[in-house]
């Protein structure tokens, strides 16, 4: 019960620089147990980067950061607790893989190097299509489905763990607004099934902002925190987005001026 | 038939050209999978360096391109990995390199005993027991790696990101699969040579693709074509007289020629049976 009560992710004063340029500072914010929060910021905003200190794919110049109660350099094996459906594959389309081939690539990590998937391995990855529902396309070549299915076949693969945490980097880009909200429909669903906390990171807020129970506007650093209508209303949204039209019209009719 | 399949010379080339067939399919599968035959070509090419060594120091020039090929490729990953260089300059800059050492040891040595043209373009017949157990050795040290990180290694060349993401050691695998890449290649020297052992580890995945929808297929489908073309290219290379290495490049050749009308016939039907039905259903 104690473990129910901390923060599934705890983010303070963090700070990251790439090669000397500052692309996040000041961010704060920490995400239930449970609860779906949406990330949210205009392009270049580093709504990625912050994704991948997350997961422990790129190392804070500042600040702390704990996932699933430690720092996400220090997971071990807890890293297959953690999923993550990155932005939309360029993948080969002739790939050689069914759907049931990629959602077993989620399950490597569990199982180990050195081992091979055994029948419960087998019957985990089919209960992760069944939930996605893609049970009828399992043994279709993965790039013979749609761009929803397959991003649905991607969120099956992250599921195929232990997971305890979703992360979704611009999971809807390309699909139509209906797909859109089937998808997050769909992690809706699963959240209280699964016991799930989900964090997604769009550009497109409109769609995020009528799922997830709390968004974050960042654009550098933290903009605004919380619930998404407040977030969809305020002016530091605005603001965060205004930043990049106000320079690309200054732009536009004074030739190159620079942003302030 | 049975006579030729009776000299030892014979026998010793069928046994190693089996083991390059089975070592180059199942490498060639991850070499197209992740596209770097490029990486394949480099490697091969930088083996010439590490015979030129082994020919002035006196030790197996086999086992000394073993060594130095496999240098290379951690150098290529490492320059490549560090994000200092793309991946294809750092090959161009190291493979190259590698083979002006190579040329500059050779003329220092002033021996010219040394069979340069067998290691160039192969003598799958001069094939010693001794160059056996080295390939033997190097054929269950690679597939036993292969065999046993194959599900990690499918998950590197289909999604490395989210493979390390998921806690996977990537950097550790990706050298791993250079350091078995650089001996298979060392391997197949003697049997193809330098100049075409990229060929044995291109054609017969890419014939494995053409014709395959699933990997264990196309893995299959990689490794047969490899073994029987080395087969077959060696005794037409018998019968006809003509270099082993180039007769079993050429066999491949016309396989994957065929793959590829195969595959192109296979589509033109599957549209065909389609179309109709899909015109069909807007009367009914």
């Amino acid at each position: 019960m104690k473990t129910e009560a901390l923060p599934i992710v705890d983010v303070r004063n963090l700070a990251v620089e790439i090669d000397g340029h500052a692309v996040l500072w000041d961010i704060n914010f920490s995400v239930p147990a449970g609860s779906f929060l949406g990330i949210i910021g205009p392009n270049g905003a580093g709504k990625t980067t912050l994704l991948r200190v997350l997961l422990g794919l790129v190392t804070p110049t500042r600040g702390s950061v704990r996932v699933l109660q430690r720092p996400p350099s220090q997971l071990g094996q807890g890293a297959h607790q953690i999923g993550y459906v990155p932005q939309r594959l360029e993948f080969d389309p002739r790939f050689p893989v069914s759907v049931r081939d990629v959602v077993m690539m989620g399950r490597a990590c569990c199982l180990g190097l050195f081992r091979f998937p055994r029948r419960e391995d087998w019957r985990k990855v089919d209960e992760s299509i069944r939930l996605v529902g893609l049970s009828t396309k399992e043994r279709c070549r993965i790039g013979e489905l749609s761009g929803g299915e397959q991003q649905r076949a991607f969120i099956a693969r992250a599921l195929c763990g232990e997971t305890k945490l979703l992360l979704l980097d611009e999971a809807t880009t390309g699909l139509d607004l209906p797909a859109q909200h089937e998808l997050y429909g769909l992690l809706q669903r699963l959240r209280p099934q699964l016991g799930l906390s989900v964090i997604a990171v769009s550009h497109d807020l409109l769609a995020l902002g009528v799922h997830a129970d709390n968004l974050i506007c960042i654009n550098g650093t933290t903009h605004i925190h919380g619930d998404p209508h407040m977030v969809l209303q305020s002016h530091q949204l605005r603001e965060a987005y205004r930043c990049e039209f106000d320079f690309l019209s200054q732009e536009a009719q004074e030739g190159a001026a620079p942003p302030r | 038939m049975t006579e030729l399949l009776s000299y030892g010379f014979m026998q010793r080339a069928l046994v190693a050209g089996m083991l390059v067939g089975l070592l180059c399919g199942v490498l060639g599968f991850f070499v197209i999978l992740k596209r770097m035959s490029f990486v394949g070509v480099g490697i091969s090419h930088s083996a010439f360096g590490g015979i030129a060594v082994g020919v002035l120091l006196g030790i197996e020039p086999l086992l000394a391109a073993a060594v130095f090929a496999t240098l290379v490729a951690w150098g290529i990953g490492w320059l490549s990995r560090s994000g200092r260089l793309h991946e294809d300059t750092s090959i161009g800059i190291l493979f190259s390199s590698a083979m002006a050492l190579g040329v500059a040891l050779i003329s220092l040595s002033r021996t010219y005993q040394v069979d340069l043209f067998g290691y160039l373009f192969g003598n799958i017949l001069s094939v010693s027991p001794s160059d056996l157990w080295l390939l033997a050795g190097i054929a269950f040290v690679v597939l036993s790696l292969i065999a046993l990180l194959f599900k990690e290694f499918l998950f590197l060349a289909f999604d490395e990101e989210v493979a390390r993401a998921s806690g996977l050691p990537v950097s550790a695998l990706w050298f791993l699969l250079l350091t078995c890449l650089a001996l298979s290649v060392v391997a197949a020297i003697r049997v193809v040579g330098i100049i075409l052992v990229e060929a044995l580890l291109v054609i017969p995945a890419a014939i494995g693709y053409q014709l395959a929808r699933g990997y264990r297929t196309m893995l299959c489908v990689s490794v047969l074509s490899a073994v029987a073309a080395v087969i077959a290219g060696l005794f037409i290379s018998y019968f006809f007289n003509i270099a082993a290495g180039a007769t079993i490049v050429l066999t491949l050749t016309v396989l994957f020629f065929l793959a590829l009308l195969t595959a192109r016939a296979r589509r033109v039907v599957a549209v065909r049976t389609v179309v109709p039905a899909a015109r069909v259903r807007p009367v009914a």
